[in-house]
């Protein structure tokens, strides 16, 4: 198929991104050069980037992977970046902790290996880090100095950081009313930071007018106009999962839904490592979470369609909170595809499961985590999710960054006088 | 009814650069047959094989998405802003 030349405003011909080999439609399959473009120009389709992976043993492959660094660098020959990506000012994310959760598995009944995949690990608390850390690279290589987003807070602060490390100006955009500590969190790092009056699709709708306008003109938008590149981040999650098994597919995982990209591109993921003899060829189901009062995707798969009719987002998980999601389509195909599910919880049942995960294994999860906990536990409660096998939860996020949802019911036990006696009158202590 | 409509970077081809370029209509469907009329092609990038909207084009009418508002059918009053976006952006 004919490659068409590309009609952005790249400054750079021939882009060192290492096996990245052109942009590739994934609706109708047409191909573009690399470059910073994110539509078909034929269909509107989403563009994905095609490569040429490594040829060789698995064997080979794997112990290269293993000796590279603690971080998503480690998987290099599979990304879009250049093969010296390692030595460049990256904020060097990923490699997060894969933690077997022992007592959750005991409280919800599973027995085949419940884990835990805890992206708060990561230098800006949330999986993001990933995902901008290649568009960092895209930008670089694209000569673009100023990098934005529209963003429902993790991203922000991501970009920011990333931004600031790299040496690029920031300029990021959310919606007005977000969770004071995202806001924070995004402006700590000097670059531009602009509320818009509106929710998330209203940003995101505004940033794509800016990238068409002259006032945009040399902006990377991560998720807009390098959103290609930035979505195969997400990718480094599947292959650190499978590493971390010890090169073993899960049976099952369970993946929240915002726009929907994170679940495409785990999947592409494992389905690269199996291409690649990296992993045994064996069936696993994909679920996603989302919350009910922003659930599109659920919507659409448990009334069978396979189109997403969009919705007015209305729920605490703000970082899912995407109405109208890109990959929403692409979701539905792979969750049928592997036999998994889509599924919503309430509000209240996304806190309940911020706090069992808090309880039972220590780990703060935000909202979002929150959502891809409860659905679990609820899917598993259905019976859909089958407790002999092995399952993934991913957390996506720190929830210092999400302190309001919690905050009404985790507060001190008791306020007593510094005394024994105190102490002892408040029904405290083992006497 | 006189619309201005809002062009993304991947149409402009068909409309000689502009980003922005007037047409004529009350309703969404009336004013794509204007688009196509002063600038030929540009429909049946919108469009499908069938007519509809396509799966990965997003269309507003002043602030409204227009899948809340008919689709095709929401209408396009005099003086609107139409702003035709890829849906492929955003999110994680």
């Amino acid at each position: 198929m004919a490659v068409q030349t590309v009609a952005g405003n790249a400054t750079t011909a021939s882009p060192d991104l290492g096996p990245a080999a052109a942009l590739s439609c994934r609706e109708c399959g047409e191909r573009f050069e690399l470059g910073p473009l994110f539509a078909c120009a034929s269909c509107f389709g989403p563009l994905e980037v095609a490569y040429d992976l490594p040829t060789g043993s698995p064997e080979e492959l794997r112990k290269r992977i293993e000796a590279g660094p603690d971080n998503i660098w480690r998987y290099a020959p599979l990304l879009p970046v250049p093969a010296d990506v390692a030595d460049k000012p990256n904020l060097n994310p990923g490699f997060t902790k894969l933690v077997k959760a022992y007592n959750l598995a005991r409280e919800l009944g599973v027995t085949g290996g419940l884990y835990v995949k805890d992206d708060s690990g990561n230098p800006t608390h949330s999986f993001k880090d990933r995902v901008v850390a290649i568009a960092v690279e895209a930008a670089r290589a694209f000569g673009f100095t100023t990098l934005s987003c529209s963003s429902t807070g993790n991203l922000a602060g991501a970009v920011g950081a990333a931004a600031a490390r790299a040496g690029l100006r920031s300029c990021v955009f959310i919606p007005h009313d977000l969770e004071q500590g995202k806001v924070v969190m995004a402006a700590v790092y000097g670059g531009e930071l602009v509320g818009i009056e509106g929710n998330y699709d209203d940003v995101n709708r505004f940033c794509s007018e800016l990238i068409g306008d002259p006032l945009g003109e040399g902006w990377g938008f991560v998720n807009v106009n390098l959103r290609p590149y930035y979505g195969e981040g997400s990718k480094t999650l599947a292959y650190e999962i499978c590493e971390q098994l010890g090169w073993r597919l899960p049976d099952q995982i369970v993946i929240p839904i915002a726009s929907g990209s994170q679940l495409t591109k785990i999947d592409k993921g494992l389905q690269e490592l199996i291409k690649l003899g990296l992993v045994e060829d064996r069936p696993y189901k994909i679920f996603g979470a989302q919350a009910e009062g922003c659930s599109p995707v659920s919507a659409a798969f448990k009334a069978g369609h396979d189109v997403v009719r969009p919705q007015k987002p209305n729920t605490i998980a703000k970082s899912l909170a995407i109405g109208n999601p890109a990959d929403g389509p692409y979701v539905l195909d792979i969750a049928r595809r592997t036999g998994g599910a889509v599924e919503d919880v309430t509000d209240e049942q996304v806190v309940d499961a911020i706090k069992l995960l808090a309880r039972t294994e220590g780990i703060f999860g935000e909202t979002a985590g929150g959502v891809t906990l409860g659905v679990t536990k609820k899917l598993i409660e259905a019976g859909v999710i089958d407790p002999t096998l092995t399952t993934v939860v991913v957390n996506t996020g720190d929830g210092l960054k999400t302190l309001d949802a919690v905050s009404a019911t985790s507060q001190a036990t008791a306020t007593i006088k510094p005394s024994l006696d105190a102490f002892r009158a408040a029904g405290l202590g083992t006497a | 009814m006189s619309v201005k409509v809002r062009i993304p970077t991947i149409l402009r081809t068909y409309t000689g650069g502009q980003a922005e370029v007037p047409a004529e209509g009350t309703k969404l469907s009336e004013v794509i047959e204007s688009l196509e009329k002063d600038h030929p092609g540009i429909a049946a990038r919108v469009l499908d094989d069938q007519g509809k909207l396509r799966r990965f084009v997003n269309v507003y009418v002043n602030d409204d998405d227009v899948r809340f508002e008919g689709g095709l059918d929401a209408a396009t009053p005099d003086g609107a802003g139409v702003s035709i976006i890829p849906a492929v952006a955003g999110g994680c």
